[in-house]
């Protein structure tokens, strides 16, 4: 898994509240190999038009945000279906963070176990730093995940992160590995799980 | 005498929660897993297994059965398309090689995974139940404590039968009142994420509760959990009473004998001690709830049939005015208008949120002896409900309305079988989700019970069941 220190990268504000997975990427791509990559189909029924050319009103096709490496959404982003392509599309298209006021459950879950660092900021945060961004196109943001800080010019926003996801996502620890260490702990709760509960097995 | 109460009163969610952690690090729980579904949309983890190269630790607690690619009609011929087939072929050769049990294409127990769980008995009450499908909430309605995980979470429930998660907080929903007469769990849930909203349970898991929820039969309860995660809830459980234990006895992996009696014994203490306490509460009464329809772009867009389309132009907050009324534009649909009046394209009667026997023979009910007027499409959740659908004549009343009847799976629902609607066309569905081309690109979903979905059959309009004349 990627690690992620810190990151200095132009952020793309996109402002729609309930952004459904089956927006960040439709169903009929689902089938895709991991190897063969998401990037281009991600938010594709909204960033493009029936002929295939990109919407210019979408934020993600203005040639300021070309680069962007962090999204700036809305509230409840990733809600809806648990498919991982989600954050597969988000990271094979670049990205590499998302800040927004709240997330579906399954996509946050799904971004740590990508490298993908979610973001939870206060609604008024996220609006501003949407507005600023609205404003001057293209401007970067950092994140430092250590000191847990997102910062735009002499801007800094705090945000809180589970220690051990964060531990994980600085390392690019892999948790099945984290897991394993506590093997025995497992054998020892199944031996006495499976003792009481004969039924379950 | 009244019992004493316990010195430390808990809810069910959390009495699962604290008979499954193996431990605790920096704030985060392993989780034992219980049981682990499977499916053909699941191939993401078992190729990551590979690569890692890792086995599965514990065969005999996952089941398998392909339900998002499988054809839902001509199957007896295969699977005509390449990609689909070999994500169908896949679980066979991933489930094989890892001893999990599958139920395959040609066997009567394939079906949505939400269905067959509960409908083997796979899912009971008090186990810790996942599966790479955020409609995994579904089995709750049993009593267990079941969500929805992703690709990479799945190779870790496969790796290690364990789940790091954080503690949810616990809600509870209190449904009062008597339901009318002839509406179902559908009516209950959409009308209880009307009330909270698509996130208004995120973070949470929920206890439904309440008078109304213990009159549901099973399949009622199974409707209701099933769209907990559109209310962005982890999950939602439903304490198992005699409803649950009738429908669990007898099934193919119910415990007999002695083991169910200690089962039974167990599974009396979970319910919610009294005085327990919830982080939130929140109560809806469904005494005079009319059948509900959705009219946006999210399951909280919904209302009672005899309402109108809302005007978005009233809503106070920017934002939120902003998203409704992009709703609108994608659903080519006028503020005002009244829901009855609205025509439809296609129907879509299924899913694992109403693609059960009870949903069928309610569908049956309003179909026998009318016609459609628009092509409607009728998916049984699983081979057995298909074969006690045709034991019952369904097939046959279904037939005869022009209504096609179809091979088990997840088909209309999402489409990702190929069977879709096209761009601009309008279905009623009994599905879950009405997001902007959830059913196929362009095309808009307006969710409902399967009676509102039969009667929009017959009428080709949005109709109160309760209003159709004689068939
Ligand atoms: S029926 Fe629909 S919601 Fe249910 S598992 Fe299948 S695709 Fe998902």
């Amino acid at each position: 898994m990627d690690k992620f220190e810190t990151l200095t990268a132009v952020a793309v504000p996109l402002k729609v509240a309930n952004c459904d997975t089956d927006r960040i990427i439709p169903a009929r791509f689902l089938k895709t190999r991991r190897s063969e990559g998401f990037g281009r189909h991600l938010f594709c029924d909204v960033r493009y038009d029936a002929s295939g050319a990109p919407r210019h009103d979408f934020p993600l096709n203005r040639p300021a945000y070309a680069d962007a490496k962090i999204l700036v959404a809305d509230a409840n982003f990733g809600c809806g279906s648990s498919r991982e392509a989600a954050v597969y599309a988000l990271h094979d298209a670049g990205f590499r963070a998302v800040i927004a006021p709240s997330f579906g459950d399954i996509f946050f879950n799904n971004c740590f176990k990508n490298g993908m660092l979610p973001i939870v900021l206060p609604a008024e945060e996220v609006a501003a730093i949407r507005a600023a961004l609205t404003e001057n196109p293209g401007t970067p943001l950092t994140i430092d995940l250590e000191n847990q800080t997102v910062t735009r010019g002499n801007q800094v926003w705090s945000f809180a992160v589970d220690p051990q996801r964060k531990q994980c996502l600085l390392e690019g620890l892999d948790d099945i590995n984290l897991t394993l260490q506590h093997r025995s702990a497992i054998d020892r709760f199944e031996a006495q799980y499976r003792a009481e509960r004969a039924w379950v097995e | 005498m009244a019992d004493a109460l316990p010195a430390h009163p808990r809810t069910i969610i959390d009495k699962i929660w604290d008979s499954h952690v193996i431990t605790e690090q920096n704030g985060e729980t392993l989780l034992y897993v219980d049981r682990h579904l499977l499916h053909d949309g699941s191939f993401h983890a078992f190729d990551g297994l590979k690569a890692e190269g890792r086995r599965v630790l514990r065969p005999a607690q996952a089941l398998a059965t392909p339900d998002h690619y499988v054809p839902t009609t001509g199957r007896r011929h295969g699977i005509p398309v390449a990609d689909y087939r070999n994500l169908v072929e896949g679980l066979v050769a991933n489930t094989a090689a890892s001893g999990i049990t599958h139920f395959g294409m040609d066997d009567p127990r394939q079906g949505i995974v939400h269905i067959v769980g509960p409908e083997q008995g796979f899912t009971q009450p008090g186990i810790v139940l996942v599966c790479g499908d955020s409609h995994t909430s579904t089995h709750g309605a049993l009593g267990a404590l079941a969500f929805g995980i992703g690709a990479s979470e799945v190779k870790h429930v496969l790796a290690t039968q364990s789940i790091w998660q954080r503690r949810p907080k616990t809600m509870r929903i209190a449904v009062e009142g008597r339901l009318p007469e002839g509406l179902g769990g559908k009516d209950v849930i959409l009308a209880i994420i009307g009330q909270i909203s698509a996130a208004g349970a995120s973070g949470h898991a929920v206890e439904y509760c309440g008078p109304a929820i213990r009159a549901l039969s099973m399949e009622g309860r199974l409707t209701v959990c099933n769209m907990s995660i559109e209310a962005g809830a982890r999950a939602g459980l439903i304490a198992p009473d005699d409803t649950t234990f009738a429908y669990l006895a007898g099934r193919p992996y119910a415990p007999v004998g002695k083991a169910w009696d200690a089962a039974l014994a167990h599974w009396r203490s979970l319910p919610t001690d009294a005085g327990a306490t919830y982080d939130r509460s929140v109560t809806i009464d469904v005494s005079g709830l009319a059948p509900m329809v959705t009219w946006g772009t999210s399951p909280e867009d919904a209302a009672p049939i005899d309402g109108r389309v809302p005007d978005p132009s009233a809503i106070a907050d920017a934002a939120r005015r902003e998203s409704k009324i992009r709703a609108l534009e994608y659903m080519g649909l006028k503020p005002g208008t009244p829901l009855s009046e609205i025509e439809v394209d296609r129907v879509f009667i299924g899913s694992c949120t109403n693609g059960r026997i009870e949903d069928l023979r309610v569908a049956a009910a309003i179909a026998r002896g009318r016609k459609a007027r628009v092509p409607t499409l009728v998916v049984p959740g699983s081979g057995l409900v298909r074969q006690q659908a045709e034991a019952e004549g369904l097939d046959r009343i279904f037939a005869d309305a022009g209504f096609e009847w179809r091979e088990p799976g997840c088909s209309m629902c999402l489409g990702t079988n190929g069977d879709t609607i096209a761009a601009g066309m309008r279905a009623a569905s009994t599905s879950n989700r009405n997001f902007e081309g959830r059913q196929g690109k362009g095309g808009r979903t307006h969710l409902m019970s399967p009676a509102m979905a039969a009667a929009a059959a017959v009428t080709g309009r949005f109709t109160d069941f309760r209003r159709l004349g004689p068939s």
